[in-house]
This record gives C-alpha cells, structure tokens and sequence, in this order.
C-alpha cells in the first residue's frame, strides 16, 4: 500500500482532544466536579475515536481517498489509549483505587462490567497493531481484529447505560454504528459471492 | 429589598457554601438542555416577569395568583440547605424563600387534599430543552409531596439565592426546595400547584418507575440500581480529590423521620 504525505496527521488529530482537556483540567475549566468530567470526556472521545477508525474504510471506499485507511490503525490505537485512559482516571481519581469501592463498582454495577470487557476485547487488538504482527499473523489477524465490533458494541451499551435520560447521543453513535455494521456486511456478502 | 432583608432571618447547615458560580453555573435542568452548562448558558431566554402560578384541585381559594399575590404578607427566609442530587453529587445553597406551608394556609386545602402536584412552565420557545425529541420526558416537568411533607417547616418555596433574586438557571423565578430528598424532588420554575386526593404522577417515576421512587429521600442505605448511594461528592472538590463525604439518611434532616413512621423505606424508595 502506498502511503501519503498526509496520513501521518492521524496521529496529532487523535491526540489533540486529549490535549485539550489536559489543559482544560490544569487551567480549571472543567467546572465544580473536574474529575467526573474529565473521566466522561475521555470516555466519550475513545469512542468517538473508535467509531472514526470504523469509519476510515468505507470513507477511503467512498471518497476514494485510499490513504485514509492507514488512519484505522492510527485512530484505533488511540482509542485504546483514551479507553485506557478513562479506566486509570475513573479507577484513580474517582475511586482512588479503594478496593471496598472498587469491587463495589465493578461487582455490582453492570454497565462499569460491560465497559470493562470493550476494553479488555481492545487489548489483544492494540497488541497487534503493529506493521510487524500484521504480516506476521496473515489471514489471522483480520479474524482476531473484528474483536473491535464486540468492543464497539458494548462501548456504545455503556455509554447509553451510563445516562441518567437523554439519550440524543446515543442514538447518534448507535446510527453510526448500525450503518457500519451494514456497510461492512453487504461488502462481506459481495465478497462470498464472488 | 425583600430579599436582600431576608438574610435577617436566617438558618441552616453550618458548613461551607458551594460558590455562587457553582450553584449558578452547574445545574440539572433539562428544559434548558441534558449538560450541566446548559442551563447557564440557554436559560436568559427565560420570561420570569410576570409570573402566573394556577392553584387547582381540592383548595377553597383556586385561582390563577400573581406571584407577589402568593408571595404578599409572607416574610422571606435564608436557608442554608444541604442539596444532595441522585447523581451523588452535593452542594451547600443559601436559599431566599417562604415556607410552603405559609402559601398553601393562604390557599386552604380542603379536607380532602392528600398530596401537592407541582407542575413547571414547558414553553418551547422560552425552552429550548424542551424541543428536543431526545431526553424522553414526557413534558411538562411534574414532581409532587404528601401534603404532611409539603406542610413541614423544612419545605421551602424559594424566590432567590446568595441574597439575590432567583437565577434563571436555578428555576427562577419559584421553585421548591425539600432539602431530605434527592435533588429532582425540588422542581423548578413552578406555573402549577394542584391540591389532589390521590398521589400525582411524578416525572422521573414515570421515566424510570425502577430507579426513581415518589418518595426519593435521601437514604445512604438504598442504592440506585445503577450506583451506589452511600456517599457523595461534595461539590466544588478539585482534580485529584473528589472530596467523598458520607451520605446521611434524610440528607442530615432527621427531624423529618416521624413523617416516615412504619414506612418500609426500601420499598417506599
């Protein structure tokens, strides 16, 4: 595959938000209640960011840009990072890492469950992100990474369970995903029945 | 004016106060929008004078009063109440008001009024929460009391805060405070007080009937299903320190326990 000048602007895109809301946090613009903010947002982002490496496929497909799909890596292993990132925070700045509550949590409350097992589907994918596991693994590593469809699905879960009411967001992101499902099987049904 | 004297009269929590600009600029009011900015930011367009309150149902004197009407002859307090949200978070707020009980001895329930039914203002074009197709509820705000709480000397009609007339964002310009139940009780921006002999529905109930009770006391010992309910965040905390306090029963007001009496407040949530 041939890659573009541009493509490696992925990586700065990814890390942007993050930025933002570091800096936000340090200068105290996160309101009365930073770290729950915090804590959301960068949950939010990771499956912002998600969805947007999902999306990079049938984007380059589409627009016929093929070099957008090098950003699904980019955008994918930064999600893995805001997800991860959004564990630490919660587990740490909200949580403090106390184990009476913390077992509390992740016992008895099942959408911090369902968010834990998107990331925990993440790690093997972010582990095999690189150049050298792809053409190392062959045919095994596009079977290993639609991983990212069950993590997606139960991000999306979690986000829409999190709520208290209002549920805008999620319709947005479950439409989103919903027509990359789609997308991604009429492309699997074209293939089997060529 | 009115408000400004009512500091003369004053009682409450001895804590530290929330800041004006936290208890002005994050705030649950989902006519404005779901984010806890939006109200700061949407709720100018808000149209608080005049003000109309209807008061229906089983009263001697129904009638659609003025608010100064409502308001005429009563003496305003400041209340240095405990607000505890359902979200675990809480804040300590220097209300200006009159107690319920003094504007609903004006209106005289009959005999037969068991329960207040509280209804806020849900114009669209004042509103812009209240447009959007997303929140699913069903509008107009409704929220409700026994009438034995609704008369407790702790349930407060508030006009204002830190000394000032009621911002838009916090329910201007009259809204309840039941300082021993969960911050949703506390309806805002009140167009409707209706005197009933069966219990009014209420809006978070008739969302989720399994998470939101009538009652919705604050009670450290009945989680919602969905977080835990022992402790809170006691706002504004900082960064690397969300300054957890314990969550009392009744938010500390236990004074209000008699009114509970024989009550299982598990099922009674």
């Amino acid at each position: 595959m041939k890659t573009r000048y541009w493509t490696w602007l992925g990586w700065p895109l990814g890390a942007a938000p993050l930025a933002w809301l570091v800096l936000e946090a340090a200068s105290g613009q996160l309101g009365p209640d930073p770290a729950e903010v915090f804590v959301e947002r960068l949950g939010w982002w990771a499956l912002v960011l998600l969805l947007t490496c999902l999306t990079m496929r049938p984007a380059a497909q589409l627009l016929r840009v093929p070099g957008l799909v090098v950003w699904r890596r980019t955008f994918g292993v930064w999600a893995f990072g805001y997800v991860s990132l959004h564990f630490l925070a919660w587990a740490t700045l909200l949580l403090g890492w106390d184990p009476n509550y913390l077992g509390e949590e992740l016992g008895k409350r099942p959408y911090i469950i369902v968010g834990l097992l998107g990331w925990l589907a993440m790690w093997p994918l972010a582990a095999t992100s690189t150049r050298k596991a792809r053409r190392r693994m062959g045919a095994r590593w596009a079977k290993l990474h639609r991983l990212v469809f069950p993590a997606v699905i139960l991000g999306v879960v979690h986000q829409s369970w999190v709520q208290k009411s209002g549920y805008g967001e999620t319709l947005i992101f479950a439409l989103v995903l919903a027509m990359l499902l789609i997308y991604r099987g009429l492309k699997d049904h074209r293939l089997s029945n060529k | 004016d009115q408000v400004a004297k009512a500091k003369e009269v004053k009682s409450g929590a001895d804590e530290s106060l929330t800041p004006y600009q936290d208890v002005t600029g994050y705030n649950n009011f989902y006519e404005f929008g779901t984010g806890k900015t939006d109200p700061a930011d949407n709720a100018h367009t808000l149209q608080t004078d005049p003000w109309t309150v209807t008061v229906a149902g089983e009263v001697e004197k129904p009638g659609d009063y003025p608010l100064e009407t409502l308001l005429e002859g009563l003496t305003l307090e400041e209340r240095i109440y405990r607000l505890r949200c359902v979200e675990a978070w809480s804040m300590v707020i220097p209300w200006i008001g009159v107690p319920l009980a003094a504007i609903l001895k004006k209106v005289q329930p009959t005999s037969k009024a068991k329960y207040v039914a509280f209804t806020s203002l849900a114009d669209p074009e004042q509103m812009p929460g209240v447009k959007s197709p997303f929140t699913g509820i069903d509008w107009p705000y409704r929220e409700g009391l026994r009438l034995d709480e609704a008369m407790h000397p702790l349930t407060l009609m508030a006009v204002g805060l830190y000394g000032r007339t009621l911002p838009n964002q916090n329910g201007a310009p009259f809204r309840l405070v039941v300082p021993w139940k969960y911050g949703f009780k506390s309806i805002k921006s009140i167009v409707r007080i209706e005197l009933t002999e069966s219990e009014p529905a209420t809006t978070w109930n008739m969302l989720a009937p399994g998470e939101y009770g009538f009652y919705a006391n604050v009670n450290p010992e009945v989680d919602h299903p969905r977080w835990s309910q022992s402790r809170e965040r006691r706002l504004p905390n900082s960064f690397f320190d969300p300054n957890w306090v314990p969550t009392r029963m009744f938010n500390g007001y236990e004074q209000v326990a008699s009114l509970y009496k024989g009550m299982d407040l598990k099922r009674n949530y």
